[in-house]
């Protein structure tokens, strides 16, 4: 036992995940080799631009990407890889211990259900409650996610509700079962900004009132800011950076996190020319074999373009793939 | 915007969105009122010959007029009713429920299965479905029983093929991804999450499968293979008249607006309701 380091175990931990697509010649690889770690009651991000992989990492830790695509790795939940459970124990895991939400509230809500029926449905699934019960618990629910008279708007289906509200009500079938882990996809990408003020102020709070952690997947640096502990920052599939937020958005130690912070606007300093990274992200057919972000590297030297910068550890927790990381931390 | 326009949309807002389907129920409530209890809508007897009146034409004793043997057209029509809003249930039963099942298993498991039952389908859509029908009943022997079987062998695949397409669509939606995080058996998500949202066309077409299937039904007794005379059938009442079209026109025109008046009903049914799902998205 090494008492060094008082970290609490991991609850969630995915090491080498990988998911792809495509023929065994052609393949196409959306996410490669993945690695980090959920603790208890610890809020961490996973950043990055369209097509990075931050979806479909989220994804394949239920075992949502099905086949032609192809998993590997490894998704330890609690010690136990998720990725090699049968099916009724994923089941039982899915929903039950895990919990997701998603970006569109309008379309990941069933629209032929009241949102009472699928707050119960949910109770039904993953606890003893009887149907009284169940029905108490539903109105507690909705309350708790902030609906105004949710005894009267239990029994009224998704369209009647506006969108901050039925991202409130996704939140709350998904607390239903009182999971450990909840993964949010984008949860208030689809919002306008005050309602997602209020929605990222709820999880938090939902985080602190029943102790859960949440990995909190969004392209919005300042919704990182604003609510993770720590955070993942992810490029072309792979992990580029991974570090408290507060170390990471003070000091940067990868090329692509120092870009990333540079084309954020930032409230009270003197306003500046905003920076953005040239070029585009790579396709997934045409990976350069070293470091994916070398082709918009200003820090860019030979050894980038040989092969993938494995992660390194540059301080405690905190850890990046650029060999560079030196002269990125000075600027 | 002229003013026919503005008064027709004033006339529509004040009948209210829903006005085919509210005129389309209504008519068909009338029917089948009439097919529950023939009896007390009939003048008189729908089989009883009476030769002291033939081929009379419209009066106050006989509305529609009657026939070579002195039969009533009014009541005929009316029991036939009863014969043909049986023949739009039986018709399309069993295509509705055995051609939901395998659309929407064959939609969300898709593979062989999928494989197996397209194949069969892409069979039956590649003949004419009348001649089809008309073939297998030949060859069963003419009867309502034998055209339900013929129905029933082909009329499914409508059925699956709108099932299967809808059922692939709602399969992917974030929707089902949620319900599948939530840890839902496939069973529960695919018959309590997918299939209510993708039996609309299904129902809707169920509609206008009834109208086809009361057509049927007529065209198969107009050529004798299905309700056999005496029987009161709108086909058979306009095929008996046939060869009295220019003295007796009475005969065939009563069934036949008829069949058109419960034609328009099912369909403005199933118009009202498309409408209906429409809004509620």
């Amino acid at each position: 036992m090494n008492g060094a380091l008082q970290m609490p175990e991991p609850l969630l931990s995915v090491r080498g995940l990988r998911v792809a697509f495509g023929t065994p010649r052609h393949e196409l690889v959306a996410v490669d080799g993945v690695d980090f770690d959920v603790r208890p009651g610890e809020v961490v991000g996973l950043a990055g631009e369209s097509g990075s992989g931050k979806s479909l990492t989220l994804r394949a830790i239920l075992r949502l990407v099905k086949p032609p695509a192809r998993v590997s790795g490894q998704v330890l939940w609690r010690g136990r890889d998720v990725l090699r459970m049968t099916e009724p124990e994923v089941r039982g895991v899915r929903g039950g211990e895990i919990a997701m939400i998603f970006q569109e509230p309008m379309s990941a809500l069933n629209p032929v259900l009241t949102v009472g029926t699928q707050i119960r449905e949910n109770l039904e699934e993953h606890t003893d409650l009887d149907r009284a019960a169940r029905q108490a618990r539903a109105i507690e629910l909705l309350d708790l996610v902030g609906i105004p008279a949710a005894k009267a708007r239990i029994e009224d289906y998704p369209h009647q509700f506006s969108g901050g509200m039925r991202q409130r009500a996704m939140i709350a079938i998904a607390l239903a079962s009182e999971p450990q882990l909840l993964l949010a996809d984008e949860p208030t990408t689809a919002l306008d900004v005050t309602i997602q003020d209020q929605i990222l102020k709820l999880i938090l709070r939902l985080r602190r009132d029943l102790n859960m952690s949440v990995v909190l997947v969004t392209h919005d640096l300042g919704v990182i800011a604003q609510t993770c502990d720590r955070l993942a920052v992810m490029y072309a599939g792979r992990v580029a950076e991974a570090g408290p937020v507060t170390e990471i958005f003070e000091r940067p130690r990868h090329a692509y996190t120092l870009g990333l912070l540079n084309s954020v606007p930032r409230g009270g300093v003197l306003r500046q020319p905003l920076s953005s990274i040239a070029g585009q992200p790579p396709s997934l057919s045409n990976r350069a074999p070293g470091c994916a972000f070398a082709p918009r590297c200003p820090f860019v030297v030979a050894e980038c373009r040989a092969a993938p910068p494995p992660l390194v550890d540059i301080a405690p927790m905190h850890e990046t793939a650029c060999i560079q990381h030196r002269k990125v931390g000075q600027r | 915007m002229t003013f026919a326009t503005l008064t027709a949309g004033t006339i529509g807002r004040a009948i209210g969105p829903r006005w085919t389907l509210v005129a389309g129920a209504t008519m068909l409530g009338l029917l089948i009122l009439i097919a529950i209890a023939p009896g007390v809508f009939s003048p008189y007897d729908p089989l009883a010959f009476d030769y002291k009146a033939i081929m009379q034409p419209p009066s106050a004793a006989h509305w529609f007029g009657t026939d070579n043997f002195g039969r009533d057209i009014l009541s005929r029509t009316i029991w036939a009713t009863r014969v043909d809003i049986q023949i739009a249930i039986f018709s399309t039963l069993f295509p509705l429920v055995f051609g939901t099942i395998v659309g929407t298993l064959t939609g969300y498991y898709g593979g062989w299965l999928d494989a197996i039952f397209g194949r069969l389908v892409d069979l039956v859509v590649t003949f004419p479905f009348l001649v089809i029908v008309i073939a297998i009943v030949a060859v069963l022997g003419p009867g309502l029983f034998n055209m339900y079987i013929a129905v029933s062998i082909l009329g499914w695949v409508f059925y699956a093929q709108l099932i299967r397409a809808e059922i692939r669509v709602q399969k992917q939606s974030d929707y089902a991804a949620a319900a599948r995080v939530l840890g839902y058996g496939e069973m529960r998500l695919i018959f309590r999450h997918l299939l209510p949202n993708a039996i609309t066309p299904a129902v809707v077409y169920l509609m206008t499968d009834m109208a086809l299937a009361i057509l049927l039904g007529s065209s198969l007794g107009y050529l004798g293979l299905g309700a056999q005379p005496p029987t009161a059938e709108w086909g058979v009442i306009i095929a008996e008249g046939k060869n009295f079209m220019s003295t007796a026109w009475w005969i065939s025109v009563f069934p036949g607006i008829a069949i058109v008046v419960a034609g328009v009903s099912f369909s403005m049914v199933g118009d009202g309701l498309a409408d209906l799902f429409r809004r509620r998205r």
